[in-house]
């Protein structure tokens, strides 16, 4: 299915294990704010355990998102880009709590989100500054996941929480191929991809 | 001017790998020592009076532009509301990006052999479960003394931390807070400097 989310709106939506799910920038400077929640609805994206294993501040292809107890819940497949940004958090967002209430969550589930499309730089100096970046993303910018167990994905079009600039719309395409080849992954991803194979897929 | 006279309300030791749960009054000072240095002290607020009010680390490190926690950071909450601020800190900076430890984060991280250590999300569950702090309320820490760097290139790495014997940091409550401690148990890693110590926690209020 296809679906545009409008800038400034939240959208929420179940993949199965083994679906793709493709956002696209529709404008320069788009901004998807994501959370996930797995398979047992308990289970959330944990972006210090996604980062800390894979050695990484930043989401890139070739990653896998974990999971608080351990297991993958997707896994990056493809990107336009190589930077999205996972440091600085979503501003209290009545839209997006309002998804997570329509499917049972709320406030005890904000953690962690990615920013997809946005990025905002960090220093090299003592206290690892940060400054937003306005030129990251532009319009038809993607990024692709797959779903590693059934997933709940909220997203949000509301813009970083340190740019200026407009909101802007992200389109969404669920695909279901028959097959997706793991990309390059750290040996901790292919760890978790494994268990998450094993237990649940 | 007036001056409030306070009192030492808290002076206890948490030995590596056991954890604490502090209720601190607004206002009261909290203190947390590293006996013998280079050793993590994973730490959650949450307001005491709603336990949905709770430490946002990417909140706080937005609003302060900047990823490493040292004097004058302001703990914010998932409602933007300031939960405390760093009042105090002989060590120079602390990591909110890291995480704790968990049973299953450490099966991914270095292998099966983990899975039955005991790790910091464990000690969480069991102090926290006292007020009502379950696995939903659990959230992104404070790593106190831990030493992550982040590079502009979007590296991050654990690394020998850069606390010694008796340094410390200290914060002041905004509100009445529970402090959620785990004194980190981690063996497979720096953080510890391989070899998990005591800390003391003193109180003010």
């Amino acid at each position: 299915m296809n679906h545009e989310i409008p800038g400034d709106a939240a959208w929420s939506v179940p993949v199965r294990a083994g679906r793709t799910v493709t956002l696209t920038a529709l404008a320069d400077g788009a901004n998807a704010t994501v959370l996930i929640i797995g398979a047992d609805r308990l289970d959330r994206l944990n972006i210090p355990d996604t980062l800390k294993s894979q050695m990484s501040a930043r989401i890139k292809p070739g990653m896998v998102l974990m999971s608080d107890r351990g297991l993958a819940l997707a896994t990056v497949i493809a990107s336009t880009l190589d930077w999205h940004d996972c440091l600085t958090g979503a501003l209290p967002d009545r839209l997006l709590l309002l998804e997570l209430t329509k499917h049972g969550f709320g406030e005890a589930d904000l953690h962690g989100c990615i920013h997809f499309f946005s990025k905002v730089a960090v220093a090299d100096d003592p206290r690892a500054s940060l400054a937003y970046v306005p030129d990251h993303a532009h319009a038809g910018d993607t990024v692709t996941l797959r779903a590693d167990q059934d997933l709940l994905i909220f997203v949000s079009t509301a813009p970083h929480a340190l740019s200026d600039g407009p909101a802007a719309g992200v389109a969404v395409q669920l695909e279901s191929p028959s097959h997706v080849e793991d990309p390059v992954l750290r040996e901790e991803a292919v760890r978790a991809l494994r268990l998450t194979r094993e237990l649940i897929a | 001017m007036t001056i409030t006279a306070t009192t030492v309300a808290l002076d206890s030791v948490v030995e590596a790998g056991d954890g604490a749960l502090v209720s601190v009054p607004a206002g009261g000072r909290l203190r947390i020592v590293d006996l013998h240095g280079n050793q993590a002290v994973d730490t959650l607020f949450y307001d005491a009076h709603d336990i949905d009010n709770r430490y946002s680390a990417f909140d706080t490190i937005r609003e302060q532009r900047a990823v490493f926690l040292t004097t004058g950071s302001r703990l914010i909450s998932t409602r933007l509301d300031e939960l405390a601020v760093i009042t105090d800190d002989t060590c120079g900076r602390h990591d909110t990006v890291g995480g704790a430890c968990s049973q299953e984060s450490n099966v991914i991280r270095y292998g099966e052999f983990t899975r039955h250590q005991h790790a910091c999300r464990q000690t969480f569950l069991r102090y926290g479960a006292q007020a009502g702090i379950g696995q939903r309320q659990l959230t992104h820490n404070i790593n106190f003394f831990m030493n992550v760097p982040v590079t502009s290139t979007g590296g991050l790495t654990f690394e020998d931390g850069l606390s010694a014997p008796g340094k410390y940091v200290e914060v002041t409550a905004s509100r009445d807070l529970f402090a959620l401690i785990s004194n980190c148990p981690q063996v497979n890693n720096p953080c510890n400097g391989w070899d998990p110590t005591p800390i003391q926690l003193l109180g003010w209020w």
